[in-house]
């Protein structure tokens, strides 16, 4: 229904703000994948004992996940911004 | 380290929370709110997630099963870094509907349905009540390590007695509802923080990070000799060999993130405390970082742990016993005060969250039911609101306690805390579906919220007494009513799954099935309506949909209960604003809907949008919208989509237009660069001509010397050229008139054979120095046509002379073929020259056009064009017929104009 | 012996005209009347001037004249253009081409000489 007003093509910035909100809605499917490898390892592959490579790689995702989510928040602060004084001057009346 | 100093010292602590959420309630109320609402503290309040079960319990978790811990943190990790998804919405949502709970967000959402509030708020007890218990249990035990002489035995003691166990955690829930009543219940309006509460539990979350991290880092560099031994620790350790459970790893974490969203005191930090929609974006990385951090060392304190604790010792409290067994009392402190921490601050949220859902959704609408002329009736509303918090506040932790006393502490730590996350993740179907899906409705909600709740009790919270509280052993072994795929831990004949695995797959399958026939199936109201649209198009709505109809209220009544909820003074503030804002004076505006629907917001900021809502409702009187009210707005926004719709259809018009101009432009455009080809063309017609006119005139004149012969030469090329010219100009006036349909035309009927006669005989065909032969069929001839003979004849005398002049032949011959067909005739010209090239012969009708240099032609090159022009004067037509062997045209007319043609 | 002229031009009466004119006057005249080979014609008669009229069958005045002022032998020869077109585009075509003299039809008999006697005085 609103998909009509809102315009096909928009300014580079803009176009830019709305891919990184797709990828903060991707990051979290990214991570469960990431999350899941684990289950399909198989006992044999290395020589190291399942918990410390465990270790290793659980936390490698972690922070991998922690250093993009810094990312992509920094970009859509901006964003945020502009909503809550949209729904300030909406709430208020 | 004697018991009385860790008393002393947990005092101070206590003290010092106090303190700080003192001085911070002072500094709120002084407006310097600065960094009380900065997203670090945003962030640490989320840590209250991280409870005494997951700072004692993880470690134990670990030690049993290995890695399988982190579960209960990534999903958190994975909630927070999709934050852009869910948490950003329930903000959102959070502040344009003032929500003040989960169980207000599930009942304002559909329809600010009472009974979902009151389904929400019994879950919500009901889980976090074992939870509770796991705190107070947690604490006492981290007191009792303290207290006995496990040096001596080697093992937990049993010095103090049970009764004082016990006693202790009485003093210690009491101790927390004191300090929650005090700094939980000192406002109302749940959008007024609660920033004594939230700084103290900020205080904590340092304190416990810091605690675990100590005791890690002690553990990696002063007992192991740092990461490499760790690793090669924990590869010699019990829990070398990990191999995730893959049912129990995918369930777990969805599980834990689940609970992140759900849990009654998550949703009170996250959403409820949230002062700044930015804040959620720098959690959204600082908060698992923080989590990070707290598991860090998790499976070396476990793996140490199980090396240095003799086997049999509890490694739920590895965590206090590792830093005692190595005489490092100060650690052993810090680690106290880490567990202390963890449980203080899970408690007290936990208690203000539930007291709030349980007086907004069950104190006070009983009281309304019960105070006979309703809320309109005197007698300070605050106080009963307040007064119902608090004794809530003191329900909650008792009943926590008497969990605590029932249970008997006697399971482990992690279990009770899976139970509670199981029980609390039934709100997310209601939740997830309300704020994503505008068809989810009340019904469906609460079928899914009680088939949820009732599978989950049934196949895990009751049979986690052990068959000892209304389950008994008999149907937990063979089913209820001995009817075998009722067993609660195979339901449906389902074995060997883990119960939690169990009881997680089929209580959220069946919830979610429950919720979404129940939606499908049933229609919602017009409030519900309202308020689906609203939750669902958060981002694009404002907060000012209409739920009420104006002019039934009193505004003098309004103010009246304003004033019991709200207090005096912001009541008063609040109705002269919106007075003021209507352009009156005073402090009674009209009851208008847009201001009731303002002064209900106000109010659900303090008791909820189901209990603000009705009490509303009790003054305003009756249906506070109905469906025509509904469709109303909704004629609204269809109007407006229709003005845009209009305005888009106009802008399409003048882009039409646009582009109809721009053609128009184009070929007025071509039209002066054919008029500009065209005078040029006519300039160099006419000077050709008058250029030997005036140089041999000039010669004449000049009277140089010239041979006789030759002045009669001259004399003679100036005289056809002069005639040149006058044919010229005569051409051009009569395609002038031919061109503009001005030509009169003088019909009457002849003979087609005569015609062709006749124009043979003008140009002399028979006579020229280079006679042609004529072919033709005098038979097919004889045909009457009426028309303009002499235009017609005009064309014939310019086709059979174009075909004298240009006909290349060694022994030229035109043949004329006439046919009739129906009521139009052919007549064919077709001489056996070379014909006229394929690239050519669409131009040779235009304005002159010449192929080969002109002068053997002597014609401006008009001829053609005037042959068109007449044909179509005459309502036929000329074109070139090709593949006749040479030049041949084709002139096709009706044998008789019709009447209608020759008025036009 | 007088100077040497080519008139390139297609309609044959003012080609008697001009070539009277000149032969009086003491010139050498030649003549041609068709644009696709007059380039050919120019290079291989090397007259002293040109005379060129802008419309010829097949090939444009002005063409010709790009092709004679980029060749290395023609690049310097007198040429009069002839036009009877009479637009000032016609002339700045000319101009722009290279043209030593530019006249419109019709053109007076004296002036014409008067043209051709200076281009072929300031060529000697």
């Amino acid at each position: 229904m609103k998909e009509p007003q809102k315009s096909v093509f928009v300014a580079r910035e803009t176009y830019r703000q709305r891919r990184t909100m797709d990828a903060a809605r991707l990051l979290p499917l990214f991570g469960i994948l990431a999350l899941l490898l684990p289950l399909f390892w198989s006992e044999t592959v290395t020589a190291e004992r399942g918990t410390s490579r465990g270790i290793v790689y659980l936390f490698s995702v972690w922070i991998v996940l922690i250093l993009c989510a810094a990312y992509l928040s920094r970009r859509l602060r901006s964003v945020l911004r502009k909503d809550e004084s949209d729904g300030d001057a909406g709430g208020g009346g | 380290m004697s018991f009385n100093l860790l008393v002393g010292v947990c005092l101070a602590y206590v003290a010092a929370l106090f303190l700080v959420a003192f001085f911070a309630e002072r500094r709120a109320q002084a407006g310097k709110i600065g960094w009380l609402r900065s997203p670090i503290v945003y962030t640490l309040s989320l840590s209250i997630y991280c409870t005494a079960w997951t700072f004692y319990g993880a470690v134990g978790y670990a030690a049993r099963s290995g890695l399988e811990f982190l579960v209960i943190y990534l999903g958190p990790t994975l909630v927070m870094v999709g934050w852009w998804w869910i948490v950003r919405k329930l903000v959102r949502i959070g502040k344009t509907q003032r929500i003040t709970s989960i169980a207000d967000l599930i009942s304002s959402r559909y329809g600010k349905s009472n009974l979902l509030g009151v389904i929400v708020t019994v879950l919500a007890v009901v889980g976090t009540t074992p939870y509770i218990a796991l705190q107070l249990q947690s604490v006492t035990l981290s007191f009792a390590v303290f207290a006995g002489d496990w040096r001596a035995s080697g093992r937990q003691a049993s010095a103090w007695q049970p009764v004082d166990l016990n006693a202790t955690a009485l003093w210690i829930a009491a101790g927390l509802a004191l300090f929650t009543v005090l700094f939980g219940t000192r406002n109302l309006d749940a959008n007024e923080r609660h920033h004594g509460v939230v700084s103290a539990i900020a205080v904590e979350a340092v304190v416990k990070l810091v605690a675990l991290v100590g005791l890690g880092v002690f553990v990696v560099w002063g007992v192991a000799s740092g990461p490499a031994d760790i690793l090669a620790r924990i590869d010699a350790s019990p829990i070398a060999d990990w191999q995730p459970d893959a049912s129990r790893w995918v369930s777990l974490t969805f599980l834990s993130a689940v609970a992140f969203l759900c849990l009654p005191r998550m949703f009170q930090v996250m959403v409820v405390e949230n002062a700044d929609e930015r804040h959620v974006a720098t959690a959204s990385w600082a908060f698992p970082l923080y989590l990070f951090l707290m598991s860090l060392f998790v499976v070396p304190i476990a793996v140490v742990g199980l090396g240095m604790m003799p086997a049999g010792a509890n490694p739920d409290l590895f965590v206090l016993t590792i830093p005692l067994a190595t005489d490092q009392d100060g650690l052993a402190m810090l680690s106290f005060l880490g567990g202390f921490s963890s449980a203080t601050s899970m408690v007290i949220v936990a208690a203000i969250a539930l007291s709030t859902m349980v007086s907004n959704h069950i104190v006070m609408p009983l009281w309304l039911s019960f105070a006979t002329k309703g809320a309109t009736v005197s007698g300070d509303v605050r106080q009963v609101v307040l007064i119902a918090r608090r004794c809530s506040i003191a329900a909650v932790l008792l009943l926590g306690y008497a969990y605590y006393r029932i249970s008997g502490g006697g399971t482990a730590l992690a279990a009770i805390g899976l139970i509670s996350f199981a029980g609390v993740a039934q709100v997310l179907p209601a939740m997830i579906g309300g704020i994503f899906w505008r068809g989810a409705t009340r019904i469906g909600a609460a079928a899914g919220l009680l088939t949820g709740f009732a599978v989950w009790g049934y196949t895990l919270f009751l049979p986690s007494f052990g068959g000892s509280f209304l389950l008994t052993e008999a149907v937990l072994e063979h089913g209820l009513f001995g009817i075998g795929w009722l067993r609660p831990q195979a339901l449906f004949g389902i074995e060997g799954m883990d119960p939690v695995v169990h009881a997680v797959m089929w209580s959220m399958v069946l919830n979610t099935l429950a919720f979404c026939l129940g939606s499908l199936f049933s229609f919602p109201g017009p409030l519900e309506r309202l308020q689906g649209a609203q939750f669902v198009n958060v981002y694009e709505f404002g907060a000012s949909a209409r739920g009420w109809r104006g002019g039934m209220a009193e505004a003098e009544d309004l103010l009246v209960m304003a004033q019991r909820i709200l207090g005096a003074d912001q009541a008063q503030a609040l109705f002269q604003r919106a007075a003021t804002g209507q352009g009156k004076s005073g402090y009674l505006p009209d009851p208008s809907p847009d201001f009731l629907e303002m002064l209900e917001r106000e109010l659900s900021g303090s008791v909820g949008a189901a209990t603000a809502h009705a009490m509303i409702a009790q003054i305003v009187g009756g249906a506070s919208v109905s469906v025509e009210d509904l469709m109303a707005v909704a004629d609204e926004a269809a109007q407006i989509m229709e003005y845009s719709s209009r305005l888009e259809a106009q802008s399409a018009e003048l882009g039409r237009t646009a582009r109809q101009l721009q053609e128009a432009n184009e070929k007025l455009t071509e039209l002066s660069i054919q008029k500009d080809a065209f005078l040029s063309q006519i300039s160099h017609e006419l000077r050709t001509p008058m250029t030997s006119i005036r140089a041999f005139s000039e010669i004449l004149r000049d009277g140089g010397p010239v041979p006789e012969e030759d002045v009669e030469k001259f004399a003679g090329i100036i005289h056809d050229e002069a005639v040149r010219l006058t044919r010229l100009l005569d051409d051009l006036l009569d395609l002038s008139v031919l061109e503009n349909g001005q030509v009169i035309l003088n019909e009457q009927a002849g003979n087609l054979n005569e015609l062709l006669d006749h124009a043979l005989a003008a140009t002399h065909a028979a006579r020229q120095e280079r006679p042609m032969r004529i072919i033709r069929d005098e038979h097919a001839e004889d045909l009457l046509i009426y028309t303009d003979t002499d235009r017609l004849s005009q064309v014939f005398i310019n086709l059979i002379s174009n075909a004298q002049k240009y006909c290349d032949a060694e022994d030229p011959e035109l043949r004329i073929q006439v046919r009739q067909r129906g009521p139009r005739v052919d007549i064919v010209f077709a001489d056996n020259g070379s014909g006229i090239p394929e690239k050519s012969q669409t131009l040779i009708f235009e304005k002159f056009s010449r192929l080969s240099d002109q002068a053997a032609a002597g014609g401006a090159g008009l001829g053609l064009a005037i042959c068109r022009e007449i044909m179509a004067n005459l309502g036929g037509e000329i074109i070139y017929l090709p593949g006749q062997g040479g030049a041949a045209f084709r002139v096709t007319l009706p044998l008789a104009r019709p009447k209608a043609a020759a008025a036009q | 012996m007088g100077k040497h002229i080519l008139v390139i031009e297609d309609e044959p009466n003012i080609i008697e005209a001009i070539r009277f004119i000149l032969s009086r006057d003491g010139w050498r005249v030649d003549t041609h009347s068709n644009g696709e080979d007059a380039v050919e014609v120019v290079k291989r008669t090397l007259p002293d001037v040109l005379v060129l009229d802008v419309m010829l069958p097949n090939k444009s005045g002005y063409d010709i004249l790009k092709e004679l002022r980029e060749a290395e032998d023609t690049r310097a020869l007198p040429i009069l253009m002839l036009t009877a077109r009479g637009q000032t585009k016609d002339r700045e075509m000319a101009e722009r081409y290279g043209a030593s003299q530019f006249m419109t039809k019709p053109f007076s008999n004296a002036e014409v000489l008067e043209n051709l006697r200076q281009l072929v005085g300031a060529d000697t």
